[in-house]
């Protein structure tokens, strides 16, 4: 079976790739457009470490196929930051110590914008339901949350 | 407190929570972990796996694999040269090699489901995963068994036939399970217990669980022609991963040349072996590199989850509270060869507690599920779970509050030991004290609801640890530590730098330094790495702060007694004050050449004085009784860190490990079919605490300085999980007026025993 | 004379004898009149023995001084974040 070949923007950027059915949206990011931001925790979806932006929908991108992302605008960790000024939640997590060992931290960022883009005001009940999708096993998860309320209220002074 | 300024050095940094010098890296998906490296003209390897939990294997056929296009080596047990039975130290660890090269890659039996039977290297994964097919394996299936007391039984299925238990006397003619027996003992516990009021006796059981790291295993290894090594891998230690391979693969240690990555993870899982060495003999026999990661799927039934365990615990006290006498007998799992955490679980059953007479006996059983590997704190949460729930039962029974209960029998500076030494100062008391004194203690409970403390402690290590300090031609400071960060140590460790060197904190930039380029380091693990690591930057910066003291000595002409170091300076005393000014550090590295070459300090320690960590938890929960569902409300930990380096990365600790025991407590498990198959091996089903199960979990930081570190560090890390298992299930019986003596309580058990005792009509 | 006291199994290679009085200053000093006493014990004092000398806990050191005084337990090597055997 002949590979497919896709055409897509992520980050911004316009990108072609040549992808076989089975492959997913996490295997063609991390394998041939070398984005290893993302993180295979568990391929079946239940950890959130691959997370990114779908179409302004936030996704697991190992339950994404890459032949399906034709046309499509990904958003992926690697496009947080802007130049060389981080993201508020960026730096929020850093100065919260809200990552220990960090491999689930760019699934949070993400799942974490995605929030905050539509929740500019949540309570911490929403925060972790949110992001009960993104497993991590070194915080227990108090930072994070506290990291993410801050960055709200930062944010939401202007 | 202990005198915890170091000579010459400001205290600007340390106590502080800087940022980690790692930190943008991590949070713009930059930081590369083991599944991340990529060699050009690299293969992808994947592993063949046994089916059955106990089979012998009769026969391995790789020809149809060998033969399929795009598949450059295939590897079974022909390719490791067996090992004698010997416990020889490794990377300063006992390890018996005959039972890591099988565990590596099975030789006579598959001993668990999951076990490693052959391997290929491919093109691509594809590939790989079609080869494996190819691969015929003829398995004579053998009857099974897991339960660690169903495998001590004399007709139980017998997983090694030259297995004899050591500790018995006299010696067994016939192998069993039961690798070893061990004891420790003080005084007389029958005439103890003969002195109590109150005897409380009970036996608990708690199911096997594991790690729960985010990243599987990876590792990439690339063979050169005249067999130097090279390998990067997600692990704990690196010097310990080159050590095994080294070993196993008949290799001069000299010639490989491991790389951490950043590691996702460990919490002892990754103190072993298991792609390292497959990727090693792949990439020899490929002549090229060859890339392997695990599956989740994998690393549940492939790596080291940690014991399931029966434990009984008696315990009597006087009617006042006073404990006269302590038994426990320890049954853990060690999984396919021996090796469980039992003998820690045996020191820590009853170390918080001042009690005249102990007996505590353990056993190391094998059966088939896969071997056991380190959790965090390794055989104290089990011992110590059970333990917690006797006492809790005793302060309720003799109507005392359970913390003026651990109160009157805490260990303190002097108490004995049951292990033996006798403690130096520990802040046991102080936590105890800190917990009654919270809000959370006394806030009112509501009908359902239950509150549950208990206390908990790890001995911590200190162990062999190289770290260098490097001053740069600007003044700034390289450092280079051995120890893979798994949580913060390089912002800690750059602080102690920056603060002995009197330099501002974001001039030194810390890197972990692979095995070619760094002395020996034992791994991240025993709460050592910044207890150790800071003690060996403090003695590199000694040496640069001598050697510069000697040279201003030369360029001043000056005597010893003339110059000190003090606030990032070699200054000039005395009379010699008018006629030279102070010399920075960067002032001295701008001369370096001129004044005797570059300038730097290298600390090359086994670091002794490791201080024990007591913690206390509280914790309150809310039962559902028409669902069995267990919500944690609120949770306080109060733990003894000795000195924070870095309090933010302190508190991570504390609330990392009380949420891991909360998930041991209430939900995880591994579930075996009657097939000896794991059913449960992915996230949806192994279930682990996610953001929405637990608040907000408050850290008190308690310092009771350890007298043997130059700042009164203690390892902070694998205390944290030790006392939540007790806490919870305190809280359940306040909550339900049922002791569970069997985790995990999870919804469906909950539901059941509240039923049997007709408390629920759902 | 330290007083020196083994926990644990070690006691079973001695015979049950678990007490010993040595004059041993050094940790390599005592292992060594203690292998001479009981060979059986020996091989296990190389590798896989913790010390505590008064109360502080030493693992691998063979040159740490012990005093004429002193208490000594030898115990299991304790490897915590790696199990040991």
């Amino acid at each position: 079976m002949a590979k497919h070949h896709i055409e897509a923007t992520v980050n911004g950027d316009a990108v072609e790739f040549l992808c076989e059915t089975e492959e997913t949206l996490l295997d063609v990011l991390r394998d041939t457009l070398h984005l290893t931001g993302s993180k295979e925790g568990c391929a079946s979806g239940d950890c959130g470490a691959c997370s990114v932006m779908l179409n302004g929908r936030l996704v697991c991108s190992c339950l994404v196929l890459g032949c399906e992302v034709g046309g499509q605008k990904i958003e992926t960790i690697e496009g947080m930051a802007t130049g060389e000024t981080l993201h508020p939640l960026q730096q929020q997590f850093l100065k919260s110590a809200a990552l220990q060992c960090g491999i689930c931290t760019p699934g949070f960022l993400v799942a974490s914008k995605a929030l905050l883009e539509r929740m500019p005001n949540p309570t911490e009940t929403e925060v972790r339901y949110w992001l009960a999708g993104n497993l991590c096993r070194c915080t227990g998860y108090d930072k994070i949350v506290s990291a993410v309320m801050d960055t709200a209220a930062t944010m939401r002074k202007g | 407190m202990a005198e915890t300024m170091t000579n010459g050095s400001s205290q600007t940094y340390v106590g502080t929570r800087t940022i980690r010098p790692d930190g943008a890296d991590k949070v713009t998906g930059r930081a590369r972990f083991g599944a991340d490296f990529n060699l050009p003209g690299q293969l992808i390897g994947r592993v063949l796996r046994s089916p059955h939990p106990h089979a012998r294997i009769v026969s391995i056929d790789t020809s149809k694999a060998e033969a399929l296009p795009g598949v450059k080596a295939v590897i079974t047990r022909a390719d490791f040269a067996d090992q004698s039975s010997e416990f020889i130290p490794a990377g300063e660890m006992m390890m018996n090699y005959k039972d890591v090269v099988r565990n590596v890659m099975a030789r006579e039996k598959a001993l668990y489901e999951g076990h490693a039977v052959a391997a290929v290297a491919a093109t691509s994964a594809a590939i790989a995963r079609r080869a494996l097919k190819l691969i015929e394996v003829k398995y004579e299936v053998l009857p099974h068994v897991i339960d660690v007391v169903e495998a001590m039984q004399p007709n139980a299925p017998l997983l090694h036939d030259d297995l004899f238990t050591v500790g018995v006397e006299p010696k067994p003619e016939k192998p069993s399970n039961i690798a070893k027996r061990v004891e420790i003992k003080q005084g007389d516990v029958e005439a103890g217990f003969k002195k109590a009021d109150l005897v409380i006796e009970r036996e608990f059981k708690t199911a096997p669980v594991h790690q729960g790291y985010i990243e599987p295993h990876a590792a990439l290894a690339s063979v050169s022609e005249d067999g130097s090594t090279e390998l990067w891998c997600t692990t704990q230690g690196h010097f310990i991963v080159r050590a095994h391979c080294a070993r196993l693969l008949g290799l001069d240690i000299g010639k490989v040349r491991v790389t951490a990555s950043e590691i996702g993870g460990g919490f002892g899982g990754k103190t072993v072996v298991y792609l390292e060495p497959l990727a090693i003999a792949l990439s020899k026999k490929a002549k090229r590199p060859v890339k392997m990661v695990m599956s989740r799927e994998e690393v549940f039934k492939a790596s080291g989850p940690t014991s399931g365990a029966t434990v009984r615990v008696k315990l009597g006290a006087t009617k006042d509270g006073k404990f006269v006498a302590a038994f426990a007998e320890l049954k853990y799992q060690a999984g396919a060869f021996q090796g469980s955490p039992v003998q820690p679980g045996v020191m820590c059953a009853f170390a918080p507690y001042d009690i005249e007479h102990v007996h505590v006996i353990g056993y190391d059983v094998v059966s088939n599920r896969p071997k056991v590997a380190a959790y965090r704190a390794p055989g104290a949460p089990i011992s110590e779970y059970a333990v917690e729930s006797v006492v809790d039962e005793i302060a309720k029974k003799l109507e005392l509050d359970p913390i003026d209960l651990r109160m009157q029998n805490a260990a303190h500076e002097g108490t004995k030991a049951a292990y033996g030494p006798k403690f130096g100062p520990v802040g046991l008391e102080e936590t105890l004290n800190a917990i009654k004194k919270t809000e959370h203690w006394n806030a009112p409970l509501r009908k359902w609801q239950g509150r549950g403390v208990a206390s908990g402690f790890w001995f911590n290590i200190g162990g062999e640890t190289c770290a260098s300090l490097t001053v740069n031609e600007d003044g700034t400071i390289s450092l280079m530590a051995g120890t893979p960060d798994i949580g913060g140590l390089r912002a800690s460790l750059a602080a102690v730098a920056a603060d002995e060197l009197g330099v501002p904190y974001d001039k030194v930039r810390p890197i972990i330094g692979d095995t070619g380029s760094v002395g020996f380091n034992f791994l991240t693990g025993g709460s050592r790495s910044a207890f150790s690591g800071s003690m060996a930057i403090v003695e590199a910066a000694k040496q640069i702060k001598a050697e510069l003291c000697a040279r201003a000595c030369k360029l001043w002409e000056a005597t010893p007694d003339q110059v000190e170091f003090s606030g990032g300076s070699v200054r000039p005393l005395g009379a010699l004050a008018e006629k030279v000014k102070p010399m920075s550090v960067a002032d001295f590295a701008k001369v370096a050449g001129k004044t005797g070459g570059p300038i730097g300090g290298v600390g090359r320690i086994n670091a002794q004085g490791a201080g024990p960590s007591f913690g206390t938890h509280l914790v309150d929960l809310e039962v559902d009784p028409e669902t069995g569902r267990v919500t944690v409300l609120r949770y306080t930990v109060a733990q003894d860190a000795g000195r924070a380096l870095h309090p933010a990365y302190v508190e991570g600790q504390f609330q990392g490990g009380a949420v891991q025991g909360i998930g041991w407590a209430l939900n995880e498990e591994y579930i075996y079919g009657d097939d000896g198959k794991l059913q449960n091996a992915g996230f949806l089903d192994y279930r682990m605490p996610v953001a929405s199960d637990v608040p907000m979990i408050d850290a008190i930081l308690v310092e009771v300085a350890n007298p043997k570190h130059p700042y009164g560090v203690r390892g902070v890390g694998e205390t944290p999980i030790v006392p939540p298992l007790g806490a919870i299930a305190n809280a359940m019986e306040s909550a339900t007026g049922i002791r569970f003596t069997e985790l995990p309580m999870s919804p469906p058990k909950v539901l059941k025993a509240l039923k049997d005792k007709g408390l629920s009509r759902a | 004379m330290a007083r020196v006291v083994l926990v644990g199994n070690l006691a079973q290679l001695t015979g049950g004898v678990a007490e010993f009085d040595l004059s041993a200053t050094s940790v390599k000093q005592l292992f060594q009149q203690l292998g001479e006493l009981h060979p059986a014990l020996a091989r296990h004092l190389e590798d896989g023995i913790a010390v505590a000398i008064d109360g502080q806990i030493f693992q691998d050191a063979l040159l740490e001084p012990i005093g004429p005084d002193s208490e000594v337990f030898l115990l299991p090597q304790i490897a915590g974040g790696s199990t040991s055997t």
